[in-house]
């Protein structure tokens, strides 16, 4: 038995591997794409100095430029450790606090979508003139790119005078209600006829019903949807930051990073927003697996 | 006592709404849809007009039809910029990366177990982050968005499609092995007509990111044509209802574009269960 499959269980070496070697092809591939497309102004430079590179050189040069086309994931490694660790968190520099205005936005306008979700379903369910006027409207709602409607939400709220965190969570919000109210009127219409019968059966009041077996048939739709909803409140923040001029947050840094073409910076702000995806989604994820197994549904 | 009329015609739509539902037909189904529609932009009229509201913060949808009906020219060009070339050309050169992949990963446990994950995880990120870098790589005009779109519908059509192809159950699968079919032919007439409820389910999820890829994209650095640089330079000269145009645009692109997709959607997988008219 080798060491890993004691720590974490037989067939554990069986599922990493190949997710390992997938990662490492990738980190591999972008070694060399670094090394290419750098290339050509490593080169230019040393044609304009008269001097003449090894390969050696060449290879060095290319990993360490400055503004690289495509920076080594080393640099953005390094951009990243210094943005978050290299930096007071108050600093304008540190991706902790940019992160962090991020970050509030995403939870506020994921607060607002996912209960405007989650009331609009139970309107749906339980009122027939509700799911006829409202759903379709709902649904075509969805084919509006919205993110191109971010820049006017946010003009819109600065004439009002409301700035700041709110304009963002809006849109933030309005990306991350219509998959909770997709999976909220799913679920809270999993229960059966049998099931609705026996409910009946026992004389329960529609309250009954809604609370001992609609709600709690529905969870497990309401968390497949909320991973989704919170990934796709974050990427609302990110853009609604990116046209209004905003100096804080991941997008503005990202735009920052674009019109001086910092890359270096750039990638890190990228990396701090997957990082920061990915961390939301697996909390949802523990969230999920403690409330399901409270209440005895976990599989 | 400016308020009567509003909350009047709001009442009186209701009433009617919760009368017509109570039919359930395809007929009034329709009605009630486009009642509730329509009630909201009378309202939204009504309201802007009655209380005065100034179009910088919300222009009436009589402004915005007549600000769209003056600007069809501009609308068409950044129509044709954005959605023809940047989203349409980006979407299907993604999509069709992401079936040749699927189809790859199909043969290869190893890489399936490998890349999935990796594929699932890349699909929740938020991937209009890579918008400057490719802007740099790609230039301004439409090659960069279309790139962006490319990366973006690339992961969730992948996952959906290695999805389509494992659905096949054992049983088809060996009876396929007993008639001696070669891999080209089980794939052909087994596993991908299989997928295609799956494939398109990847392909409708991705209409909307499609357009949205290449809008974004324009925010850092366009030609001076596209919806996303209109609407960003239009919000700067505060002509609020071109921008309400752009909107109007995108919205009517973005429903046609997922109404086509449907529709092909429709004709490929008839057999389906989900495609039967069913009572719900």
């Amino acid at each position: 038995m080798t060491e890993a499959a004691i720590l974490f269980g037989p067939g554990a070496l069986g599922r990493v591997l190949p997710i390992l070697t997938v990662l490492l092809a990738i980190v591999a591939i972008w070694y060399l794409a670094a090394v290419w497309m750098n290339s050509t102004w490593v080169q230019d430079q040393a044609a304009r100095a008269d001097t003449v590179l090894t390969t050696g050189d060449l290879v060095r040069q290319t990993l360490t430029l400055e503004r690289p086309v495509l920076p080594a994931p080393h640099q953005v490694a390094m951009g990243l450790w210094e943005g978050v660790a290299g930096q007071k968190i108050t600093s304008k520099r540190s991706l902790v606090w940019h992160g962090w205005v991020t970050l509030s936005a995403t939870l506020a306008g994921f607060a607002i979508g996912t209960a405007a979700g989650i009331l609009l379903a139970v309107g749906i369910v339980h009122n027939r003139a509700m799911d006829q006027s409202v759903m379709p409207w709902a649904v075509a709602s969805q084919t509006v790119p919205i993110l191109a409607i971010a820049p006017m939400v946010i003009v819109v709220f600065a004439s009002m005078g409301v700035t700041g965190l709110l304009p963002k969570a809006m849109i933030a919000a309005w990306l991350s209600f219509f998959p909770v109210l997709v999976g909220m009127v799913k679920g809270l219409r999993t229960p059966d006829a049998m099931q609705l019968d026996l409910m009946h059966s026992w004389n329960a009041s529609r309250r009954q019903q809604f609370w001992r077996l609609r709600l709690p048939s529905s969870l497990p739709y309401l968390f497949a949807s909320l991973k989704v909803a919170i990934a796709a409140a974050l990427v609302g923040t990110i853009v609604g930051e990116l046209p209004a001029g905003a100096t804080s947050g991941l997008g503005a840094r990202l735009l920052s990073g674009s019109y001086y073409g910092q890359t270096v910076q750039i990638w890190s702000a990228l990396f701090a927003a997957a990082i920061l995806a990915a961390i939301l989604v697996m909390l949802i994820g523990v969230l999920e697996r403690l409330v399901l197994h409270r209440m005895g549904l976990a599989r | 006592m400016s308020a009567l009329p509003v909350i009047a015609l709001w009442l009186g739509a209701l009433a009617l709404n919760t009368w017509l539902s109570g039919f359930d037909t395809r007929a009034t189904r329709l009605a009630v849809a486009l009642i509730f529609g329509a009630t909201i932009l009378i309202l939204w009229e009504m309201i802007v007009r009655i209380y005065a509201i100034p179009p910088v913060i919300l222009p009436a949808p009589s402004q915005i039809g007549a600000s769209f009906a003056a600007n069809t020219a501009i609308l068409w060009t950044d129509f044709v910029q954005t959605i023809l070339k940047g989203a349409l050309t980006g979407w299907l050169i993604g999509a069709l990366a992401a079936v040749l992949t699927a189809i790859v990963i199909d043969r290869s446990p190893f890489l399936q177990r490998g890349l999935l994950p990796i594929g699932n995880f890349v699909a929740a990120l938020p991937i209009v982050g890579i918008a400057p870098i490719l802007v740099m790589w790609f230039g301004f005009d439409w090659q960069s968005k279309a790139a962006v779109v490319v990366v973006m519908v690339f992961f969730p059509i992948l996952v959906n499609m290695v999805a389509g192809l494992a659905a096949t159950d054992p049983m088809q699968r060996d009876l396929m092995a007993t008639w001696a079919a070669p891999y080209g032919a089980s794939l052909w007439k087994l596993r991908l007509p299989a997928a295609m409820p799956f494939l398109f389910n990847g392909l409708k999820i991705t209409t909307t990111l499609a357009l949205i890829g290449a809008i974004v994209a324009e925010f850092f650095g366009s030609p001076t044509k596209g919806m996303g640089f209109r609407s960003s330079t239009a919000v700067g000269r505060l002509d609020l209802p071109l921008v309400w145009g752009e909107i109007l645009v995108a919205a009517i692109a973005g429903s046609l574009f997922y109404g086509i997709v449907a529709l092909i959607e429709k004709k490929v997988t008839f057999w389906h269960p989900s495609q039967r008219r069913q009572r719900g």
